[in-house]
């Protein structure tokens, strides 16, 4: 039997297995860490912890910001039920991806985070992405969409900044083989395209 | 709650050195039964422990330059490093250097010398005594490793070529074959990979052209068949699968000179209160110690500075990076 999109049994289904889809990395980033099963990060763990989060966050980040043009090409208007769990999944990586930084990398040496925030551009931008991303999740609950109303919408375009936040920081950190970061940041373009597209259609 | 762990983790290493002192009693037994009845049963058994691994080097004796440190694992040493000539990712050297073949091998020696000329590998090799040093490697990009190397004096292999007094730096070249490095098909670094030594530095006798690790021939990922080791410079400084060798009057430029100016220079000697410009270089994360292990502090010329500090009175370290 085929359940129809939007209906209350696909919600039922549907949402439950995309919060396991989403975890299915942090799970396997986890066993890799313990080295359960003869698993591994590899020689420099906390590096390979550190960037597969980010990856993972901005990874989602981006999907996020699929939903939408995805749903006018589709008419798919459902699309934009996972929109919020999307969102909250990048906003949990990249939680993830700045503890395993001070925590595990940085050993919680404040001083030395103090500085590498104020010296290094790279981690100035990641730390103003992640700030940036705190109101838009606290203000993710149905209650709050409603008690903010058109004030909502505004607000959630800040994800358009933290995208490019997130992109630059990828990109700033890089030593010299820009090709990931230039496949992330190509990958934004066209996400922001697709909106200054629609808009000027639509005016016409 | 995650940090009481690092006493069990170091263990892997311990387990890895004693394989690595069994290996060596092991083969011993394998050279004295290779003369017995037994002997091709012996060697074939020794082979099958060590498959995947290059051949033992013969007689290779200790060296009290090196550290009682522990040394990191085979596997550490040999699965993650830089060699951007067969790709820029961490674990890329190992993946797509296995069927590199570095033999035969000929390095051009050029330039202020009274003996240039090509010379092969086994020349160049062959009339000195192999020696172990145990080196700390640090990382430009802040992790650092503990190595048995095994390699010859760069100064004992430099002298036979007789440089003149024009010759104030050594040049280095890798080999340029995007064929065989199939990561010079990119143009991430300009090819071949270039790099430079004073003099001073070449005939250091710490400065070392390494052939070999953990008693074996060098792996391909680790710049097989020949590389430098100059331990208190950052590892990009360490040229590997090195093909020619020029004296020159002026100073070379090295390949991440060239690249990236203002964030390598030429001396690259390992100094914690000289940050990268966008990273900090006071500590490191030592390779091998686990997820919960923590940094520790780098140490200037990374704790050769007894021994090479005389080399740079005078010279301004902050603007010579």
């Amino acid at each position: 039997m085929l359940i129809k999109p939007g209906s209350k049994s696909f919600w039922k289904l549907s949402k439950p297995l995309l919060f396991l889809i989403c975890l299915l990395p942090w799970v396997i980033l986890l066993l890799q860490a313990f080295e359960v099963m003869g698993l591994g990060l590899g020689a420099n763990p906390v590096e390979e912890l550190l960037h597969e989060l980010g990856r993972w966050g901005l990874k989602l980040l981006l999907l996020t910001l699929f939903i939408t043009p995805m749903r006018r090409w589709t008419g798919w208007n459902w699309l934009l039920g996972f929109r919020r769990m999307l969102g909250l999944f990048a906003f949990f990586y990249v939680v993830l991806h700045f503890f395993t930084y001070a925590i595990l990398d940085q050993g919680l040496d404040f001083d030395a985070i103090i500085e590498d925030i104020i010296k290094r551009p790279y981690i100035t931008l990641g730390l103003t992405g992640l700030l940036l991303l705190i109101p838009l999740a606290v203000t993710s609950t149905k209650g709050m969409m409603r008690r903010l109303g058109k004030k909502w919408q505004k607000l959630h375009r800040l994800v358009y900044v933290v995208a490019i936040v997130a992109v630059w920081h990828f990109y700033w950190q890089v030593k010299l083989d820009t090709l990931d970061a230039t496949i992330y940041a190509l990958v934004l373009m066209v996400l922001f395209a697709a909106r200054v597209y629609h808009a000027h259609s639509s005016r016409s | 709650m995650l940090i009481k762990r690092p006493k069990d983790i170091l263990s892997s290493e311990i387990t890895d050195e004693s394989v690595y002192l069994k290996r060596r009693q092991l083969l011993m037994m394998a050279g004295i039964a290779a003369t017995g009845v037994f002997a091709g049963q012996s060697v074939v058994a020794t082979e099958a422990v060590d498959s995947g691994r290059g051949r033992v080097l013969p007689a290779v004796k200790k060296s009290h330059y090196s550290t009682s440190q522990e040394p990191n694992s085979w596997s550490d040493v040999t699965s993650y490093n830089n060699y951007y000539e067969f790709g820029t990712g961490k674990e890329d050297p190992a993946r797509n250097s296995k069927d590199f073949n570095p033999r035969p091998w000929s390095v051009a020696v050029k330039g202020a010398c009274d003996k240039p000329g090509n010379y092969n590998y086994e020349d160049l090799v062959s009339p000195h005594v192999l020696e172990e040093r145990i080196y700390r490697l640090r990382c430009v990009e802040a992790w650092s490793m503990v190595i048995p190397w095994v390699g010859i004096p760069l100064a004992s292999i430099i002298k036979r070529f007789e440089p003149n007094s024009d010759a104030k730096y050594v040049r280095f070249k890798t080999l340029h074959d995007p064929v065989r490095m199939p990561g010079q098909r990119r143009r991430t670094l300009g090819w071949p990979y270039e790099e430079g030594l004073t003099i001073e530095e070449a005939m250091h006798p710490l400065t070392l052209m390494a052939v070999g690790l953990y008693g074996r021939e060098l792996p391909n990922q680790n710049g097989a068949p020949m590389r430098l080791i100059v331990p208190w410079k950052y590892g990009f400084k360490s040229i590997k699968a090195i093909a020619q060798i020029s004296f020159t009057k002026k100073r070379p430029r090295s390949s991440w000179e060239r690249s990236i100016p203002e964030e390598y220079g030429f001396y690259a000697n390992v100094n914690p209160s000289v940050s990268h410009p966008r990273w900090s270089q006071a500590r490191e994360r030592p390779i091998g110690a686990g997820v919960f292990a923590g940094k520790k502090p780098t140490l200037m010329f990374n704790g050769y500075a007894d021994q090479v500090a005389s080399l740079y009175t005078g010279l301004d370290l902050r603007k010579n990076y």
